[in-house]
């Protein structure tokens, strides 16, 4: 035990170390380079030159957009990879950006601006719609089958949704400027989306900081939950519920971005073992740092035009879930 | 399954495929009557007729029923092999390699994507297609294959590859401007627009000639239904089968996506509806399902051609908002 509280702090330690190093050359790379005084100046010295308008309205902004949103995705990995007890799970394959991506649409349709208020009650509709299925497949009783249900129901739910979204914006000769708002990733980053990032992501760390315990018992089967006096169908729902707000979120400030939620808690769980009181606030971590280093990737890869962000998660993402899928029986 | 059964369903499938016949060749922007179908058929018509009918509708639809064809024939292959009845090649990422392929192939070749590939480029086309589903197939027959290749496991795999070749997609989607990105989209959403001769006389001889290889081999097919032990009881070397047909199913599925571009779900569904109408014997039920896959592309090819008409909606959409509903009920009712 003792030897595992070690090998937090370390964790703890290394992970902030490496997220500052990534802050700041989130911030100083790009199209102008910045340096650390134009940075310093910009926080505390504000005044009204280019380079430091532009750190200040739009790298810090963004970067900090991408450190709450990956840590989002990490926690909501965790709970839902605790509460089903499956290493696949993941709720960026459940259809909820696409779903979301369908009421954009239909806003761009029907004339209501696309602002941060207006994508993120978009992004709560799509997040229910697939919450109701998902809760449907998984409350009540979870087994391996179940997973690759959700995940294979996840898969038709986005080919769904993206299908509709395409008619809307083929009839509407819009398809590539919502084609391009998906994958949109932190490019449009503002205070606001910062704002709603840090809101829901600061709220959702707590609440799911105090489900923890309740996630550890469950994680250990069905049955011990039972005997130990829990409810499982009921932690799951709440957990779940939890889950939506911040899925939306997550999607509303960063769009369509894949597997960091399955990737982060498989790291934790091999390097700190299985103790989601730990597991979860270490999630929100490394999931900012992972999403941080990607973002840079996003932006210098092919500079001066941005990559999709989901394309560099995905490249570290499928080679995890296909390690743990392997892992499968039957 | 009584002989009669069969014979009534062989029918009514056949009156349903020729009602759509007729819907697709007559209903369009210039609407041709049944009669007249025939009249230009046989040489009569007017030459506006002729050029509508000869030109542009037959070879689109000779095109989209060997799509059908293909798909459905590879998506009944791979739910044998996985022993799943919700596999098919659209979700486990097969179709997504061919799109692959093309889409690089296409994106260093040119960037005109239908009317300026060369007569050389339509040979070229489908076999770099064929070549993305065959690597795509293999990568997942490979990597499911701990020990044993766990028919689960394959599919949980084949949808991780699926996800990330769809990402990779998508950056070719982003490099181009406005009308590259239309042309992309038709590729990754399945669409039959643009169909001539030059593709049907390509497609629909290969695709015959595989669905009567898969055909011959429809007693090997009911074998592998059986659990491994007594396949293995049977003499047959269940690896070696699997890979065979995971083959095919590479090939099948590479040319669809090759002409048409990723049509998912209609090679979940055709099968699906064919084995609850004759049973899972694979000599019945690779034909009716067959069959049902020309149906039901040439209705939702009509829809697509005419429902929002100028405007013409990719095909794949179409048949993906008829056919999810149908998948997500199958799977609450599976248990």
């Amino acid at each position: 035990m003792k030897k595992n509280n070690k090998n937090t702090i370390t964790f703890i330690v290394c992970s902030v170390f490496i997220l500052i190093i990534g802050l700041f050359l989130g911030i100083s790379l790009g199209a102008i380079q910045i340096g650390v005084s134009e940075i310093w100046h910009s926080i505390f010295n504000y005044s009204e030159k280019l380079e430091l308008v532009l750190v200040r309205d739009v790298r810090i902004p963004r970067a900090l957009c991408v450190l709450f949103t990956g840590g989002i995705l990490g926690v909501t990995g965790a709970m839902i990879q605790g509460v089903t007890r499956n290493p696949i799970a993941e709720p960026s394959l459940l259809g909820v950006s696409q779903g979301a991506t369908l009421v954009v649409a239909i806003f761009y349709a029907i004339g209501i601006s696309i602002n941060t208020t207006n994508v993120m009650i978009a992004s709560l509709i799509g997040a229910i719609f697939s919450g109701i299925i998902v809760i449907g497949f998984i409350s009540r009783k979870v087994n391996n089958s179940s997973i690759s249900k959700i995940l294979l129901a996840g898969t038709a739910m986005s080919t769904f949704f993206i299908s509709l979204t395409t008619i809307v914006g083929i009839l509407l000769n819009q398809s590539q400027m919502i084609a391009f708002w998906v994958a949109g990733g932190f490019r449009n980053a503002t205070w606001a989306d910062f704002k709603l990032a840090f809101v829901v992501g600061i709220i959702g760390l707590i609440i799911a900081i105090l489900l923890s315990n309740k996630i550890n018992v469950l994680s250990l089967g069905d049955d011990v939950a039972i005997s130990l006096g829990q409810n499982p169908e009921k932690i799951r729902l709440i957990t779940l519920l939890v889950m939506i707000p911040m899925c939306a979120a997550a999607v509303a400030v960063g769009k369509n971005i894949i597997f960091v939620g399955l990737i982060v808690p498989q790291i934790i769980r091999k390097i700190l073992g299985e103790d989601y009181r730990k597991n979860i606030p270490c999630s929100f971590l490394l999931g900012a740092v992972i999403l941080t280093y990607s973002d840079i990737a996003a932006r210098m890869f092919y500079s001066p035009y941005e990559t999709p962000i989901g394309i560099f998660t995905a490249l570290i993402g499928v080679p995890f879930f296909i390690a743990a899928a392997r892992k499968e029986k039957g | 399954m009584k002989k009669r059964n069969f014979k009534i369903i062989i029918v009514i499938l056949s009156s349903l495929l020729l009602l759509s016949l007729i819907l697709y060749l007559s209903w369009g922007s210039y609407k041709i009557s049944p009669l007249d179908i025939i009249k230009t058929i046989f040489g009569e018509g007017t030459k506006l007729q002729k050029s509508a009918l000869l030109n542009l509708r037959v070879p689109r639809m000779l095109v989209g029923i060997s799509v059908g064809i293909a798909l459905s024939t590879a998506g009944a292959l791979l739910q044998t092999i996985t022993k799943n009845e919700l596999a098919d090649s659209g979700i486990i990422g097969i179709n997504a390699g061919a799109a692959v392929a093309a889409v690089i192939f296409i994106s260093l070749k040119t960037a005109n994507y239908y009317s300026e590939l060369g007569y050389l480029s339509i040979y070229v086309l489908p076999s770099m297609a064929i070549m993305g589903a065959g690597v795509s197939a293999a990568v997942i027959y490979f990597l499911s294959s701990r020990n044993k290749v766990r028919p689960k496991r394959l599919l949980l795999i084949g949808l991780g590859i699926n996800t990330g070749l769809n990402a990779f997609i998508t950056f070719f989607t982003f490099r181009g401007g406005v009308s590259d990105y239309n042309r992309v989209l038709i590729w990754i959403s399945g669409s039959l627009w643009g169909s001539g001769w030059n593709y049907a006389k390509i497609i629909t001889p290969l695709v015959a000639l595989m669905f009567i290889l898969v055909l011959l081999n429809h007693k090997k097919l009911d074998v592998l239904n059986l659990s491994d032990e007594h396949a293995i009881c049977l003499v047959l070397n269940l690896n070696k089968e699997r890979k065979k047909f995971l083959t095919f199913a590479a090939i099948l599925a590479g040319t669809a996506t090759a002409f048409a571009g990723n049509i998912g779900f209609i090679g979940l569904i055709s099968p699906h509806i064919a084995r609850k109408l004759v049973g899972p014997y694979h000599k019945n039920f690779l034909v009716i399902s067959a069959v049902m896959s020309a149906v039901i592309i040439l209705v939702a090819d009509s829809l697509s051609r005419n429902l929002f008409s100028p405007i013409e909606i990719p095909v794949g959409i179409t048949i993906s908002i008829l056919g999810v509903p149908y998948f997500i009920y199958l799977m609450m009712k599976e248990k």
